[in-house]
């Protein structure tokens, strides 16, 4: 086994959560990577999308931007916005989504807005983007994020992008389908209760203490049953992810174990 | 008749101080030229809307001509944040810039109403969103033919719209490839619209190709002939988009001084594009697209 890193696990273990054939709203980092690994590996019927409007993807390179020209030479289709988010992602279209944010709560709620009050903010962050619909309207969401107190905390400052809200039954009553089906941060993977749709910690990262993901963990977390090890990146992946996805190491900057 | 004038001449007329202003373009085809000279021509008061900022709002924000900023993802794409956007929100410098916020469905769907002449438009998205509870312009209805609520965003009526374009005819037929983002509807939503062009072509041009066109010229006022205009953002078939500089504006944009200066050499400094690209050197070349044809399409009959 070759050392990997943190990041190279994350992106390992987003890509084994696509399927051959999922349609798959893209964003840029770790999903770009993810999705990009899963379609060499898997998942070869696999459809990009990029909120620019590309469809049917097939960068040659590593896309920057979302907007990058690599994903529209050789693409499928380029359709304008409108036609993304009504057409594709509000019609259903749109498998699963892939997001990320500056805190995750415990019900898979997401803010990427401000931290503090919105009116007088200590930190003003980017805003929604894409990012509230794609939470809305795809079929599923994974999240990545680090694992701190300050990142995950009880509740989000904002919730920019809607996961379960309080739990239970909240989300469905306002009429959204779908919902955070995965979060993978840098010391485990949750899953999301299907009753009280809390957060459950289901595998750990090697070298990860279950007291470390408490510690590092705004609420006291849920664990699993059982709590194997995250399945490591096989050598094929890491080669791929090095060689192929991210050569000059743009978005996976450490290559240290 | 010919709509074709310097950029000089286009943003004296067409863009006013108080104005609505957008400048769209997704990623792809930003008028930066425009937007230097509207700095340029020291536009005030502007209330200035785009999904994505960028750096070409950031730098209006930085030369003072902003008041109001409407938009949905206020960052540097694959950087950081937008620093003169956030030192504007967070202390006010070097003035306070009111906010209104959406999401990228809600812009693209308010510029949508306002090019099809309607109050609004409803969505399944942002049940759940507090930015519904913080923007009061998000409002619900109940369906008139089922049992369901909609929250719906109101139409975007600029005064004025920019649109950075591969080409046009004189009169404003103008044909893009790539990313289309949101121009055509940000264009039909708008009194006034303003095209910037790598290259003005005949008309037989345009009429051969139809389906490319997005924006006809009946709706534009001025045509600017301005190669490189979008620069550092692409043009795709003309040049990459400029990533280095985009990691450069970071630390340009950090402290209001290093702004100030490169406003001050780039903008203030130039006269016009052709000087801008002059003084880049020999990184336009470098940036210059490869050559990807595609099959041509019969439109006989």
């Amino acid at each position: 086994m070759p050392e990997y890193t943190t990041s190279e696990l994350m992106v390992s273990r987003a890509a084994k959560e696509l399927k051959n054939g999922d349609v798959v709203f893209v964003g840029i980092g770790v999903p770009s990577l993810a999705v990009n690994l899963a379609y060499r590996m898997h998942a070869p019927g696999l459809c990009m999308i990029y909120e620019s409007g590309a469809v049917g993807c097939v960068p040659t390179r590593l896309p920057i931007s979302i907007g990058d020209p690599c994903l529209v030479t050789g693409s499928l289709a380029v359709v304008p916005m409108l036609d993304v988010f009504n057409l594709y992602l509000q019609n259903g279209k749109i498998d699963v989504g892939f997001l990320g944010g500056a805190q995750v709560d415990r019900f898979g709620n997401i803010n990427s807005t401000v931290i503090g009050d919105y009116r007088k903010p200590k930190v003003r962050l980017p805003g929604s983007g894409g990012a509230c619909e794609i939470a809305a309207l795809a079929k599923r969401v994974v999240i990545t994020i680090a694992n701190s107190k300050r990142t995950l905390p009880e509740k989000v400052d904002f919730v920019t992008s809607p996961g379960y809200l309080r739990g239970g039954r909240q989300r469905e009553a306002l009429g959204l389908k779908g919902g955070p089906e995965l979060v993978i941060t840098d010391m485990g993977v949750y899953r999301f209760d299907p009753e009280t749709r809390e957060m459950v910690l289901v595998s750990i990262h090697p070298g990860i203490t279950l007291q470390q993901i408490k510690e590092n963990t705004g609420w006291e977390v849920k664990v699993a049953p059982a709590l194997p090890e995250t399945t490591l990146p096989t050598p094929e992946e890491i080669r791929i992810i090095r060689e192929e996805l991210d050569p000059q190491g743009i978005f996976l900057r450490s290559r240290a174990g | 008749m010919s709509k074709v004038m310097t950029m000089k001449e286009a943003i004296g007329r067409f863009v006013r101080d108080g104005d609505l202003l957008v400048m769209e373009g997704f990623t792809h085809l930003i008028p930066f030229a425009a937007g230097h000279e509207i700095i340029r021509q020291r536009k005030k008061d502007l209330t200035i809307a785009r999904l994505t900022p960028d750096l070409i709002y950031d730098q209006l924000i930085a030369a003072g001509c902003a008041r109001k900023m409407i938009f949905s993802w206020a960052g540097n794409p694959g950087v950081g944040p937008l620093h003169a956007f956030r030192r504007a929100v967070e202390k006010g410098s070097p003035r306070p810039l009111e906010i209104e916020e959406y999401t990228h469905f809600g812009m693209v769907l308010r510029f949508m109403a306002g090019a099809s002449n309607l109050p609004f438009l409803p969505t399944r998205n942002y049940p759940g969103t507090d930015l519904t509870a913080v923007n009061p312009n998000f409002k619900m209805i109940r369906s008139p033919y089922a049992d369901e609520e909609l929250w719906c965003v109101p139409a975007l009526r600029p005064d004025v719209t920019v649109v950075h374009a591969q080409r046009a005819d004189a009169d404003g037929n103008t044909q893009v490839w790539g990313l289309y983002g949101v121009q055509k509807e940000a264009a039909f939503a708008s009194s006034r619209v303003i095209v910037t062009v790598e290259e003005v072509v005949e008309s037989s041009v345009i009429r051969s190709d139809p389906n490319r066109t997005i924006i006809p010229g009946m709706i534009v006022s001025a045509v600017v002939r301005e190669p490189f205009g979008a620069h550092p953002s692409f043009v795709q078939g003309a040049y990459d988009r400029d990533n280095d500089f985009y990691v450069e504006w970071d630390g340009i944009s950090r402290e209001e001084a290093g702004l100030k200066s490169y406003l001050d050499e780039w903008v203030f400094g130039l006269p016009d594009r052709a000087a801008y690209i002059k003084r880049m050197g020999p990184r336009p070349e470098a940036l210059k697209a490869d050559r990807q044809m595609c099959a041509p399409v019969n439109y006989g009959f």
